[in-house]
């Protein structure tokens, strides 16, 4: 006993060895594979070039809101003052086209849209609307999975079954139809459709999000629910029931630690996935309303100049494949972190 | 170590404590059904497995029950079943003189503490994701003992009790070996000063080498703390050194259940013979000249277990009584050797060999 004891206070003064945590690991594993890196550095890039709009749009100012129409404007194009608009008039006639890329940081960019305004601009300002909404409806979509998925493997039973089918209710319903049905209908109110204390506007970027996040839940839901349902046959979990562990402890103690990686990899994946869609709906008009842009309506407001100015279109299309390709890899790189045999089977 | 038992558990020292002999535990008529359902909306239940059928027993405190078998006859489900990770289907489970079969989980927390478990696989059985100091402190987390010094210095406490160093406590599972990881498992087990322990397999899958660490760890641990234990394994050999009294399971029901000694000198039911035939010898020309009694075919299904006698299609003293007739456990021979069988061996009512041999072809 007393040598017990001493050992003890001996080793105690030692100072206890950093156990090497399953999340250092990973992010140790993500750090040297350097595609996964850049893809990383790439998707940062997109978004801090997104947040800085107003410091391009800084040299607009004088047009006052750079996503306001600007028909009579000028420019300056190798050091002349030009018409943005092309050929006269303050109308858009036949023939009449948006000034070009001008290749001049400030000074339309990338030429002008149909409506007289800054390309580069709105792509930046897309950008934060795509990315905000892809995002968002990413997080809101895992967390509210995750919830569903954990409450759906750990109970089992009745609760499992009536969660999965109404999971496969959501999965059956045409993404497009959904976003059109609840377009329409906020569109014809213009004050707003009250939901509690809640005024959902038509324009707020928070329909898409909340129809995309909606759409996507079961995607992620059957994964983490699989995932859910191995962990709880598993020896440590039945060993925290035995020494009387609630509900809540095993479900957020034991069990969602092991399936918070799922979560993880699939993050990225769906983040591609909903600015995708996003851009979609709003290429359809149901998804972004005016006056916000995305850049799926920069694409929809391009179309008409497809020949003579393409890069209207192009320049948000090049966002989008940077951002999903990004985001894509990024994915898969986070996914070999977390599970290094995955890869290993691959090969 | 011995003379002082449980001074470096004085942390949780707590109840009136049952002394040594007492009954602790006692199972009567357990019986465990796993339903098999079928059908997608209204599921209608099929057929059930009799994973546990009919187990009675008594525990005394400070004694170390043995419960062997082969794999599926129910030894684990047993063992979940007393620790109420499992509801039982029928049959009373008392604890301390308290019936706890239908205690709800709240009730039932207080028991928790004293009644507590260590895993068969210690890769499974410790969650990937914490710490081995979070792992032990858990118990105590739960029961809300002791303040946040208090645990850890019990933590470190425990940790060099079952021979780890306290410098490990902020290692994750994967950074140990297997035994070293089945040592925290019985840290944790130990964490809150149990009365019974239940060992389900602690060292099947473990590397045979370091078997013998953490069954004489078990061992030393019982002699200091007091504990008792019921200790799971398949094979007879490993629960032959730590075991007062054995019980035999075949299928579900406990078929001998006598001291340990005993057991191996006599064997009365022809399982238990046969068992005790296929544990090796480390002595080739003993090896040589035993009979080993290799049974045949595979245990029969749980779902429909064979009527009369579970035993008897494997059985070569099998006659016909023992294909209608269900035996009960009755003593046979010395105090406290019951066996379930109509032919008990070692007792003089063998019958002629020749009939069943014919029977088994041996």
């Amino acid at each position: 006993m007393a040598a017990i004891a001493e050992q003890v206070s001996t080793t105690e003064l030692r100072p206890a060895a950093a156990g090497r945590n399953p999340w250092a690991l990973a992010w140790r594993r993500l750090r040297s594979n350097r595609i996964a890196l850049a893809a990383l550095g790439l998707f940062i890039l997109i978004v801090v070039v997104c947040l800085a709009a107003p410091l391009y749009a800084h040299d607009l100012a004088h047009i006052g809101n750079p996503l306001s129409p600007n028909l009579n404007g000028t420019t300056v194009a190798n050091g002349k003052v030009v018409p943005i608009m092309q050929e006269g008039g303050g109308i858009l006639h036949l023939g009449e086209t948006p000034i070009g890329p001008t290749w001049s940081l400030g000074h339309y960019f990338l030429g002008a849209d149909g409506l007289g305004r800054d390309v580069a601009s709105l792509v930046l300002y897309g950008g934060r609307a795509s990315l905000q909404i892809g995002l968002a409806s990413a997080v809101i979509c895992c967390v509210v999975a995750t919830v569903f998925a954990l409450i759906a493997g750990f109970f089992g039973g009745l609760t499992d079954t009536i969660l999965s089918r109404i999971m496969d209710i959501v999965w059956s319903f045409p993404v497009i139809l959904l976003a059109i049905c609840i377009a329409t209908v906020l569109l014809t109110q213009p004050n707003g459709v009250k939901v509690g204390f809640l005024t959902i506007y038509a324009t707020s970027l928070w329909v898409p999000t909340f129809i995309i996040a909606l759409i996507y839940v079961p995607y992620v839901y059957r994964p983490v629910r699989g995932q859910v349902l191995s962990v709880v046959q598993k020896e440590f979990v039945e060993a925290s029931i035995a020494q009387g562990a609630s509900n809540f402890r095993l479900i957020f103690s034991e069990i969602l630690p092991n399936v918070i990686s799922t979560v993880i990899v699939l993050l990225p994946l769906i983040t591609a996935t909903n600015i995708l869609t996003e851009s979609a709906l709003s290429y359809l008009s149901v998804g972004v309303q005016p006056p916000n842009v995305s850049w799926g309506t920069i694409i929809a407001d391009g179309q008409d100049l497809l020949y003579t100015r393409p890069w209207v279109s192009l320049a948000p299309g090049i966002m989008i494949v940077l951002t999903v390709l990004a985001l894509n890899v990024l994915g898969d790189g986070v996914r070999d972190a977390l599970d290094p045999r995955a890869k290993l089977r691959v090969k | 170590m011995t003379d002082d038992p449980g001074t470096h558990m004085a942390v949780l020292q707590d109840g009136p404590e049952i002394a040594a002999g007492q009954v602790l535990l006692r199972a009567e008529r357990l019986k465990k059904y796993f339903p098999i359902k079928h059908g997608v909306l209204l599921q209608r239940e099929v057929a059930r497995v009799h994973a546990v059928d009919d187990v009675s027993f008594e525990l005394r405190a400070g004694e170390t029950l043995g419960l062997v078998g082969e794999s599926g006859c129910g030894k684990s489900t047993l063992a979940r079943c007393i620790s109420r990770i499992y509801e039982v289907t029928s049959g009373t489970l008392t604890f301390e003189g308290k019936d706890i079969t239908n205690y709800s989980r709240r009730k039932l927390r207080p028991v928790r503490r004293d009644l507590q478990m260590v895993f068969q696989d210690p890769y499974a059985s410790l969650n990937p994701r914490k710490r081995i100091g979070a792992i032990i402190a858990d118990p105590m987390r739960i029961h809300h003992v002791g303040d946040r010094a208090q645990i850890r210095d019990r933590v470190l406490e425990l940790l060099e009790v079952v021979g780890l160093s306290a410098e490990h406590v902020n290692r994750y599972p994967h950074e140990f070996s297997g035994g070293q990881r089945q040592r925290i498992g019985v840290a944790r087990a130990l964490a809150l000063r149990p009365k019974l322990v239940i060992a389900d397999e602690p060292v099947s899958a473990l590397d045979v080498s370091i078997r013998a660490q953490v069954i004489n760890l078990l061992d030393d641990l019982q002699d200091d703390l007091g504990l008792t234990y019921i200790f799971i394994a398949h094979d007879l050999g490993v629960v032959r050194h730590v075991s007062d009294r054995i019980a035999v399971m075949y299928l579900g029901k406990i078929v001998e259940i006598s001291p340990a000694e005993e057991l191996y000198e006599r064997p009365v039911h022809p399982y238990t013979e046969a068992l005790l035939s296929a544990v090796p010898v480390p002595d080739p020309d003993l090896s040589a000249a035993r009979q080993q009694i290799v049974l045949e075919g595979d245990v029969p299904s749980p779902i429909s277990p064979p009527s009369g006698c579970r035993f008897h299609p494997r059985c070569r003293y099998a006659t016909d009584i023992c294909k209608t007739e269900e035996p009960q456990l009755t003593l046979r021979g010395s105090v406290g050797h019951l066996a379930a069988c109509h032919h008990p061996l070692s007792v003089g009512a063998r019958p002629p060999e020749s009939a069943a041999a014919a029977v088994t072809g041996q």
